[in-house]
């Protein structure tokens, strides 16, 4: 007990400092005006040549691509090249221009938080556009009526849904959460302001490529991994900016602990660079071609692809979450993380479990079974490390339980800790071999994965931009907190139906298809299986619906924010008090009591 | 020296912090997926495994672009249900050539490991333009589009060396002999040597796959494909299980 007691202090002493180093900061330093302008004259050509060269390129790779997907994907980068070269060249300042365009940071003594700022944008845009994209093609499974050949039929767009939603969305929460934790929590600024600038923009670029390939049928169809060779080269400089900046901000704190936060950004980004670069390693057909034979083959590049599925989902949308977890429920709740030893244990015990789950993708396939085992094993003993990270959590919530009733951010934070806790115990289920030889490849595993991707990644970062928004944009609160309310309330509802109407989907299929009758024939075609699923689609639907239907409120409430409009509404923190019926009753008699 | 005061020089230290990170999520892949590239009993040999012809590998690469892995899987498991259903349990050596791997997550439709030689040509062109019309009950999308799009043929010498540095065996008269292989298996009125064609590639089906003899459609090669899927391997031959029994010494 000693040694916690000195542990909550120094997580205290930590939340402490960020928050009292938080409350700086107003001051503004006047932007340096910069007056050499043959400088600025020899920088814009400089530029402006530079972007011609790449404008060149995109245009020959037009010209002599092999095939038309990769001309329009080249097309993309030749407009974009030709347009920056275009602003290059007609503004008569650029250096200026360039600083006020891409917001550099003005002083030292201020955070730089304008990326933080796109980033919140961003993820709310890229939001809503993987919701509507997961809406649609599950209303394509209810009714096949809705596929359009060629570019919007389900298996080009199921890629775009799934990229969406976990690369765009997720991703740029992560961007713009970790660049904010970690300038916070190092009490410093962003150590490179232009690559930081870089990496957002050009991760933007990587999300526009990926999208418009999937529609195109650009796809290596690796699952998560399905962009194609020179997307994934992009990526990687992209990410490999994104771990400078984000290592070199910690390298530039003035704090001596680096905070749990950053250990499991640091996690996750160093882990995605090894799985991103080992799994796309391909040899393209053609250098003008987009299309390219991955390196493995077989049993070998299967275990590959899902060693790096399970950590993109272990790593990108556990471990980023997590950091997200232990910055923002502290500071939502204003109460130091419960536990610095379980932080560590679990820390740990989560980076170095995670990467063997994998194999619990190919049970009972022609993987070696000795393989399969192993990566069952592992999964059952992940289940510890994520209920302590759902346990360290909720119990931050000690003694500031009742802010569940009145404050609707934290209950989104609770229940999104509540359903990571449930999916986290489900996945290990699912990974026992006997389970999975019912749920693998029915709709239980998609109803597994909603839960934890619906319910634990959207819902914290949901609750994440609650607490970002008001203090990036100076605001006073949020436009609307009942409207915060109502978006836990469709959100939540939407999970169950989408969650249970999987389950019954999954588990029905799974036992349909191994039915045998008394005179030992299977009872049922697989025809018949689907048939039986229509209604849970629809109702799958619904619940993908109601989810679509808070991002909209949540869309609203944050554009009405940044508008600077508060909302006329009861507070939700008032315990409801009539000055009217504070009295005692004078006009009617006592009541006799009963005899 | 409590655990907690150790831990704090990796907190303090982003160079050790970042080492040791990178050391605990590199051991797993390393333990589990470097054997699989030297024991050899991962893959075991099966009599039958080639290559695919230029054809089948347009078609498969036509399988990938339209996502057709989201909705089906090719691995059979092994369980009475699945092999009643969709054939023999799939083995290691099926997939050696496939870069990427098909085996798929979810079976929103059939398995199609084996579906080589199940329906008719007919069969699956018009099941690929309008699925409804043969399942009532599919929720299939419609792929017409690839009885209009005549095969993006390129250079398949190109795709065939491409697949050559990533280890699949062509040979160099199967890639310098792509471009006429390809239209040989898909329209048999083209002149050419189809027994030295079939001496390369055994079991290959040569004829037009879409009912349009005049052109070769990405129909052509689809179908071509989903023909050969499953079919290269006699996993019912006495030989095979006689030469399995004495490798495992039973």
């Amino acid at each position: 007990m000693r040694e916690r007691g000195i542990c909550r202090s120094r997580h205290e002493y930590l939340f402490n400092l960020t928050w009292i180093n938080e409350a700086r900061g107003a001051r503004s330093y006047p932007l340096a005006k910069r007056t050499e302008n043959l400088v600025q004259a020899e920088s814009a050509l400089a530029r402006t040549g530079l972007w011609f060269i790449i404008t060149i390129l995109a245009v020959m790779a037009v010209a002599t691509a092999a095939d038309r997907a990769f001309a329009a994907q080249a097309t993309i980068v030749a407009v974009i090249a030709f347009a920056l070269m275009w602003m290059s060249a007609v503004r008569f300042d650029p250096v200026t221009s360039g600083r006020s365009f891409f917001k550099m940071p003005e002083g030292p003594s201020r955070y730089d938080d304008d990326v933080v700022r796109w980033g919140v944008v961003a993820t709310m845009f890229w939001g809503v556009v993987g919701l509507l994209a997961g809406l649609f093609i599950a209303m394509q499974l209810a009714f096949p009526q809705l596929n359009f050949e060629p570019y919007l039929n389900f298996g080009r767009v199921r890629p775009l849904h799934t990229s969406a939603v976990i690369f765009a969305f997720g991703g740029n929460a992560l961007l713009a959460t970790s660049f904010h934790v970690v300038q916070r929590t190092c009490r410093t600024q962003l150590a490179f302001p232009s690559l930081a600038r870089f990496v957002f923009w050009g991760y933007q670029l990587f999300i526009v490529l990926a999208a418009s390939g999937y529609l195109l049928g650009i796809t290596q169809s690796k699952e998560y991994a399905e962009p194609e060779w020179y997307v994934d080269l992009w990526l990687t400089i992209v990410w490999v900016a994104y771990a400078i900046v984000f290592i070199g901000t910690i390298i530039r704190r003035h704090e001596p602990h680096i905070y749990v936060a950053n250990w499991f950004y640091l996690a996750f980004i160093v882990t995605i660079a090894m799985l991103h670069i080992v799994n796309n390693l391909a040899v393209p057909v053609s250098l003008v071609g987009s299309q390219s034979y991955v390196l493995f083959s077989g049993v070998q590049d299967a275990l590959v692809q899902w060693w790096y599925g399970h950590n993109a989902v272990g790593f990108f949308l556990t471990a980023g979450f997590l950091a997200m977890m232990y910055y923002y429920v502290p500071k939502q709740a204003e109460r130091p993380v419960y536990s610095y030893r379980l932080s560590i244990i679990h820390f740990w015990s989560l980076i170095f479990l995670y990467i063997w789950a994998g194999p619990h993708h190919l049970h009972y396939t022609a993987l070696p079974d000795w393989a399969q085992t192993l990566g069952m094993v592992f999964s059952v003993m992940l289940w510890m490390p994520s209920w302590g990270g759902m346990i360290n959590g909720l119990m931050t919530l000690n003694g500031a339980w009742d802010k569940v009733r009145t404050d609707p951010i934290i209950r989104m934070m609770v229940m999104a800790l509540a359903f990571y806790g449930m999916s986290t115990f489900e996945g290990p289920m699912l990974s026992i071999k006997s389970v999975n030889s019912l749920s693998h490849y029915t709709d239980w595993t998609i109803g597994h994965v909603h839960s934890g991707a619906l319910g634990w990644n959207g819902l914290i970062t949901f609750a994440c931009v609650y607490y970002l928004v008001p203090r990036l944009w100076k605001r006073e609160r949020m436009y609307s907190l009942r409207m915060i309310n109502w978006h836990f309330w469709l959100a939540t509802l939407g999970i169950v139906f989408y969650a249970a109407s999987m389950w019954v989907a999954g588990i029905t299929q799974g036992l349909m298809w191994r039915e045998y009758g008394a005179d030992g024939y299977l009872v049922n075609s697989f025809a018949d299986t689907v048939a039986a699923l229509h209604p849970m689609f629809i109702m799958r639907a619904f619940g993908g619906l109601l989810y679509l239907g808070g991002a909209l409120v949540m869309s609203y409430n944050v554009w009405m924010t940044l508008a600077g409009k508060l909302r006329e509404e009861k507070p939700l923190t008032d315990a409801s008090y009539d000055p009217e019926a504070d009295r005692p009753i004078v006009d009617r008699p006592a009541a006799v009591p009963a005899e | 020296m409590s655990m907690a005061d150790k831990h704090k020089k990796l907190e303090r230290n982003i160079t050790l912090l970042a080492v040791c990170t990178f050391i605990a999520v590199a051991i797993g892949g390393i333990v589990q997926i470097t054997p699989l590239f030297y024991l050899e009993n991962t893959i075991e040999k099966v009599d039958g495994m080639r290559p695919y012809t230029p054809l089948e590998q347009a078609g498969r690469d036509i399988y990938v672009r339209e996502g057709c892995y989201t909705c089906h899987s090719q691995m059979v498991r092994p369980f009475r249900d699945e092999v009643e259903r969709y054939g023999h349990y799939s083995l290691a050596a099926e997939s050696m050539y496939d870069h990427p791997f098909q085996w798929g997550s979810k079976r929103t439709g059939p398995d199609l490991a084996r579906v080589g030689g199940r329906y008719s040509d007919e069969w699956h062109v018009q099941h690929l333009e309008d699925p409804q019309s043969v399942v009532p009950e599919s929720i299939m999308p419609q792929y017409g589009f690839l009885a209009e799009n005549p095969l993006e043929i390129g250079d398949p010498a190109a795709k065939l060396t491409a697949l050559r540095r990533v280890g699949v065996p062509y040979s160099d008269e199967d890639i310098g002999r792509a471009m006429a292989d390809l239209m040989l298996q898909a329209d048999p009125d083209v002149a050419g040597d189809v027994d030295d064609f079939l001496a390369r590639y055994p079991k290959a089906q040569v004829r037009d796959f879409d009912g349009d003899p005049d052109r070769i459609t990405e129909m052509d090669a689809l179908v071509a494909y989903l023909q050969m899927l499953g079919t290269l391997i006699d996993v019912d031959s006495a030989a095979a299980q006689e030469e399995l029994a004495q490798e495992k010494g039973r």
